[in-house]
Order: structure tokens, then sequence, then C-alpha cells
């Protein structure tokens, strides 16, 4: 008798399972004629009905490891945040991030894996320039879309050999140019020496100040390789060369050891730290694990630096305000500092991208859209460049000093440029985030 | 030397026409594997052949000619750099930049070849160690030709016309490097039969008596360098077309520890080893960060996991299996035939077979 049951119960059940996909499949249809409403598909690799799957190389150990590595989980803790709000198109977001430890044969074997096995609709904040020039043609060749690479190289601006390639914040070249305009405006009649990163990285950036600055009136240049920490000959140099500002453009791991460098050296210049390497929080922490305790944030002050985002400790920002929110709910483990939001803040931007692509992207439709919707009403300072002859990111930046008590304050305007171009006042005045903080 | 007499009879059979034949059908059995998994295991592929081509040169300098090696990694970076240097500017056939990988490593590897052959143990293991950290230093210091920390990025190869447009780039390279890794097997196993293969071998078991028997120790040590070091190029060369990127970071010394570890864990001396270390070196890896992301560490403990693991794993595998992977197979294929009395005929304790280092004295 139990038997007879169970075999009727599960045949019932059988035919209702029938019943039910045969009805879905009546739903289904008449409203999948139409894809910009309505119904989600799973119009291209890595999206289907219900998510997105995207992917990124991170350095999570290695010599960029500090601070950096914070920046990976702050995307997601937005994409969680977003994800638990409806999603974009109630689609949620999966993000997959994996160590290259800042070496370029690691991203080229772990972007393969994220294109290859995982199948991500789009890289997105692959971290490093050194990195990211190893797979740039690799992305593009598979067309994948390779959304804000967190470096601020003017090489992922080659619309013509990069389609698919899109930069984020400030390139180093327009950076290095509103930095060098500072300096001669503000510090004029200084001796100026350069300590920077000998790749991509430095070079743009010594490729702006020297615009601003010009090449023959630098007292010194000297340069690292991150695989060597001894930066002593450099900084002695550079001492010796009697420069009174040095312009630093380097990795926070750097900063700090450079910093360390010339404070035993009894050398005190005044510093300018491009936005990458001048992080508060990261650098008070590197300077203090660097000298087990016996120097801190104090070399800090009176650092000159930039920002193209709001400033991480101006708690009146309505967008700090955001970004702080989901941090305390989703990644309390981690500082609140500079990489904490420049992750979620990319999130942000990768967001509004979606949510201007439509309801069923494809790779190709996608890049179309990025290149021809204007992204703004973000947390950036200054509007985006991308248009379908420019993949430029964030067009700007505003000069940012360190008090003596370790709080940074903008001084004067934003300044927005291009690699070639004059410098400019930008006009445009700051946007404010959507109630929901949801694009 | 009175074991391997007695089994001549036995081995001849197998010299080059076996080993043509077992090589046909694993390069067959490869080729068809290839064809029916994805791009992505294709690429691991790939790797697994371009580690067993550098371990098994390894493994025929240390585990058969006992000359230690740290700095074969930096023999890799030789490889990749002149193969990434070749296809700067010019579009080469992919035979002839692999021929002039290994070309330009074995005359390096002569150099070092006549260097190494002086120095014993840790001295050995010491000069060959400055090459691995030394000549990834080259390459950031000359950075207009070695293209600094970002390196040289490699274009990929692509497939023949013939093979049709939709011929994945992933598995053509697959084909590459086993096409590789079959040809320089055949090439060292039929190398180690040979008289150059014995004299390899006595030089490492004693020096004096080797040399009492009228082999030239020095020369022999030498050819066991240049050969070891012409396989670190051709798997470098290889590597290049693989990451497509040669950048100084990918050769550091964790590569040549990489390298001993692979020969060591798969089994010293044997060919076999070689294999078996680079299926260890290529899957275990990404085993040990798929353990470390399941469990619910803080990011700093589960970033450095993997490797901790994956340490851990080569620890115990080194105390459950001293003599590797091969030593342990062929144990218990020994044991096995023991007793279902498969013993072959001259098959007594204490056989120096070069496959069998679990025998060696």
């Amino acid at each position: 008798m139990k038997s007879l049951m169970d075999g009727s119960a599960s045949r019932i059940r059988g035919i209702a399972i029938v019943c039910a996909a045969g009805l879905l499949a009546a739903c289904g249809n008449p409203s999948s004629s139409n894809n910009t409403s309505g119904t989600n598909t799973a119009s291209a690799p890595g999206i289907t009905a219900t998510t997105i799957t995207i992917g990124s190389t991170q350095p999570l150990t290695g010599p960029a490891a500090p601070g950096y590595s914070e920046i990976a989980p702050a995307s997601n803790a937005y994409f969680q945040y977003l994800n638990a709000h409806g999603g974009i198109f109630g689609r949620k977001i999966t993000y997959q991030y994996l160590d290259d430890g800042y070496n370029p044969t690691n991203t080229a074997s772990q972007t393969r894996k994220l294109i290859l096995e995982t199948k991500v609709f789009a890289m997105f904040s692959s971290l490093g320039t050194p990195t990211h020039l190893a797979v740039v043609d690799y992305i593009n060749s598979e067309k994948v879309p390779d959304l804000f690479v967190s470096s601020g190289c003017n090489c992922w601006n080659d619309v013509s050999k990069y389609p698919n390639t899109f930069g984020w914040q400030p390139d180093y070249t327009i950076e290095g140019k509103i930095l060098g305009q500072y300096i001669t405006q503000s510090l004029s009649g200084k001796k100026v020496g350069y300590f920077y990163q000998n790749d991509e990285f430095g070079l743009d950036g010594v490729k702006g100040l020297d615009a601003q600055l010009g090449a023959s009136s630098i007292a010194s240049r000297q340069n690292y390789v991150p695989t060597n920490t001894n930066v002593g000959p450099q900084i002695a140099a550079l001492q010796a060369s009697g420069a009174q500002v040095v312009v630093s453009f380097t990795i926070p791991a750097f900063t700090a050891l450079a910093l360390l460098t010339a404070a035993k050296l009894g050398y005190h210049p005044i510093w300018v730290v491009s936005n990458v390497g001048s992080d508060i929080t990261t650098l008070t922490g590197l300077l203090k694990a660097f000298s087990k305790g016996a120097a801190g944030g104090q070399l800090l002050g009176g650092m000159v630096t930039d920002a193209y985002l709001p400033l991480v400790g101006d708690s009146s920002n309505p967008w700090i305000t955001l970004f702080k929110g989901i941090h305390d709910q989703y990644i309390s483990t981690l500082p609140w500092d500079g990489n904490v939001l420049y992750g979620m803040a990319q999130a942000y931007t990768l967001a509004q991208a979606f949510k201007a692509a439509g309801r069923n992207p494809t790779r190709s439709s996608f890049v179309k859209s990025l290149e021809s919707t204007k992204l703004s009403n973000g947390p950036a300072l200054a509007p985006f460049g991308y248009s379908s002859s420019n993949h430029l990111g964030v067009l700007g930046v505003q000069v940012a000093t360190i008090g003596a008590d370790g709080t940074e304050t903008t001084t004067g305007p934003v300044y927005t440029s291009s690699d070639s171009g004059p410098i400019s006042q930008y006009g445009g005045s700051a946007s404010s985030p959507p109630a929901n903080g949801i694009p | 030397m009175v074991a391997v007499h007695s089994r001549l009879d036995r081995l001849a059979s197998r010299t080059l026409g076996g080993h043509l034949l077992l090589a046909l059908g694993a390069a067959v059995l490869l080729l068809l594997l290839s064809t029916q998994i994805g791009a992505y295991d294709n690429y691991n592929l790939t790797a697994v052949a371009i580690f067993a081509v550098a371990a098994a040169g390894l493994n025929l300098l240390t585990g058969l000619n006992g000359q230690l090696s740290l700095g074969h990694g930096a023999l890799m970076a030789i490889g990749a750099y002149t193969a990434s240097l070749l296809l700067k500017d010019h579009e080469l056939p992919v035979v002839l930049v692999l021929l002039l990988s290994v070309l330009s490593t074995g005359l390096i590897g002569i150099v070092f070849g006549y260097a190494a052959a002086r120095l014993r143990g840790p001295y050995l293991a010491g000069a060959t160690l400055t090459l691995a950290v030394a000549l990834p230093q080259v390459a950031t210091r000359y950075k207009s030709i070695f293209g600094g920390e970002s390196g040289l990025t490699v274009p990929p190869t692509t497939p023949p016309a013939w093979l049709g447009p939709d011929f994945p780039p992933e598995r053509w390279l697959a084909w590459i490097a086993v096409a590789a890794v079959v040809v320089t097997f055949v090439l060292l196993a039929n190398l180690l039969r040979s008289s150059a293969g014995r004299a390899f071998r006595a030089v490492r078991d004693n020096e004096a008596a080797a040399a009492l028997a009228g082999i030239d120790v020095a020369r022999t040590q030498v050819l066991a360098f240049v050969i070891s070091a012409a396989c670190a190029g051709l798997a470098g060369a290889l590597f290049a077309y693989w990451s497509g990127v040669t950048a100084p970071a990918g050769f550091g010394v964790t590569l040549s520890l990489q390298l001993v570890t692979a020969i060591v864990i798969g089994g010293l001396g044997s060919l076999a080893g070689a294999v078996w270390g680079s299926l260890v070196l290529v899957f275990v890896p990404s085993l040990t960060s798929g353990m470390a992301s399941t469990l619910n560490v803080p990011s700093a403990i589960a970033n450095n996991l993997p490797l901790a693991i994956y340490g851990g794993i080569l620890v115990i595998a080194m105390l459950v299996a001293p003599h590797g992977i091969q030593g342990t197979l062929t144990r218990i294929l020994t044991i096995g035939r023991a007793r279902w009395g498969h013993t072959p005929a001259g098959g007594q304790k204490g056989v120096v077979d070069w496959d069998d280092p679990a025998s060696d004295p």
C-alpha cells in the first residue's frame, strides 16, 4: 500500500513538473522576442538570466599587496550591496578576483583561467601597469571587455589597438602635468628631483612633469624596480643633488621606503607624491611596520598629492557616507582608506555602465554603449573621457596637501587635461549619489 | 654493472625503435586528448609539457649526473628571452624560434657547464643559485632591450590555415608543446641508454672510479650541463609562447626551486618522474588555492594559505614517498611482481635501472 502511494505520488509530482515547465515555456516565449525590456536572457558569455560574472587579477600578495589588496574586496562589497538591493536588471554580479602577486607571468595565467575556464563577461579593475600590459593583447584578441584597468598608464587609451580596453583613473601623464603646474605655481624657485618606478607608471608621470617643469631643470632623476627594496642609493643621490622638492611616482611600499630612508639620512625635502602612492592610512601602517614602530604618520606632514575622488576623511560628503556605510556593513575588518574608496567607486562606475548598456548586452554592445554614454553623476571629481576615439578615464585631478596632523585637504580648483592638450579648470559641480546608493 | 649487462639484451630491444613506437603512441594519445578537452585544459596541458621538458633536462643533470642546479629557471629565461627577442620584430616559424632558443641556451650552458664542472655540492648549488638571482636583474638593468619589469610581450602562434579558421590557438600550442616534449623524451631516453648515459651515471656514483674506467669526468659533466641547459632553453621558449609575456618576475628563484621540487617529488633520475613532477607543479597550486578559498579565514591568511598548503603537501609527500612518485610506483610494481611470481629474469635485488632510483644503493 505504502509503495503504491509512493509510486502514484511521484508520478503526480512528475506530471506537475512537466506542467510547470510547459507553463514557464508558454510564459517565456512571447516576451523573449523583445530584448530591450522584459525578460533577461543569457545574452553573452558570463551573463545568464540571473547573474553577471566578471573577473579580475589583483595583487593580493607580493610587493604591491599593501593597500592595493583591499581594492577588490571593496568592489565586491559594493556588488554585494547592489545585489542585496535588487542588482542590475534583476541580475546579481559575481566578482571573481584572482591573485597574481604583481607578477606579469602570473597575470597571464590567471587571466586565461578567468576567460577560458570561468568564462567571465568582462575583466574589471585588473591592477597594475606591468601586470596588465602582459595580458592586454590577449584580452583584446578574445574580444573580452577590459574595463577600468586599475592603473593610470596611458597605454590603455589606444582605441585602434585595444578597442575593448578602458582606463578609469586619471592617467599618470595628466596627473604629472597637474602636479607639475602646482610646483611651478606654488613651489617656484625650488630645485626639483624625481623618484619614480622604472616602468610605464613612473615614465608616464615623468612625461607629464617634464612637460610642465622643463626636462633640463630637473636636479636629479632616480628610479627603482619593485623587486629591489633598497632605495638608499637613489635617496642619497637626490639629497646630494640638493633637490628641495622630490616628486615621487611610487607604489605605497616604495613611498614609505623613500620617506624612511630620507628621514634616516636627515633629508627633508617637500614630497609631492602621485595619488596611487599617497594613501594616508596605508602609508602610516607601512611606515610603522618598516621602522618597527619607530616612525609613523608624522613623516607624512607637509606632503603634496592629488585627488580625483572625494577625500576619504571628508565625512560630510554624501559619497563618503554611502561607501563608508557599505564598508562598515560588509568589510569592517579592512581599514576605511583610499583603496577601499577606490574599489567602491570603480564598482559604482561599473554598475552605471551596466545600467546604460541595457537589459541584455552583448560584449560588443556593452563596449559601444560605454563609448557613447556619458557616465556622469558618479563619485569622480572630473568627467570620464570615454568616446569612440578615446578610452581615457577620469580627465582631471585636484591638488591636495597633508597637514602635520595627518588630515588631507584639497587646494585650488579641479583641473582637467589630456595627454597632449593644455590644462584647464573644470567648471562642473560635484554630484551626489541617488538615495538608495544604486545608479 | 653485472646486473646491467645481464639485462642488455632486453634493453636493446627497447632502444630507438621501441622508444619511437612508445613516443608515437603517447603523442597520438595526447593529441586525441587535446581535441576532447576545453581551451583552459589545453592551456594547462601545454604547461605540463613545458615543465616536463625543463624537469627532464634537470633530472638528467641532477638525478643522473649528480650535479644540483638551482639556476634552471634562469636558463629557461635565456630561452624565453631569445624567443621573445626573435619575435619582437619578425614573424618566424615556431620550429626555427625553438631551435634558436635551444642553441642560445646551450651555448650559455657550455660556459656555465665549465664553471659547474669545477664545483661540488653546496658550491655548485650556490653558483647556480647566483645565476637564478642575478639573471633577472639583467633584464631590468637593460630595459631598452629586455623591456624591464614589464618584460617583452610575445605574439601568439596562430594555427596554420589547413586546420581551419576556428581551430583554437590553445590546442595548437598544446600540439607544439606535446611535439616538443615527445621529441625531447625520445632523444633523452636514447642518450641515457648510450655510452654517454652510462658515463653520466658512473660519474654520479663515483668520480674516481669513473676516471679510472677511462671516463673524462669534467667533459661528461659539461656535456650533461649543456644538454640540460638546452632542454631548459626549449622549455623557456615554449613558456614565452604559452605565457604571452617574458618578464623577469616570471623567472625568479621560485621557478628554479619549483623545477627541483618537480624532479624530487616526481622521482629523481627518471623521465617519467619529470612528468609526474610537472603534473604536481601545474595542478596542486590551483587545488590548494581552491581549498584556501573554501575556508572562511581573514584575507591576509587566505591569500598566503595556498602556498602554505602546497608546502605542507610537499613535506608530507617526501615523508611518505622519499623516492618520489615514480620511485614509489616502481616499488609497488616490484612488490607486485614478487608476490605474483612474475620476477623478470635477472631481476635480483640491487639492479640499477635508471628508471628505478628506489633500488639505488
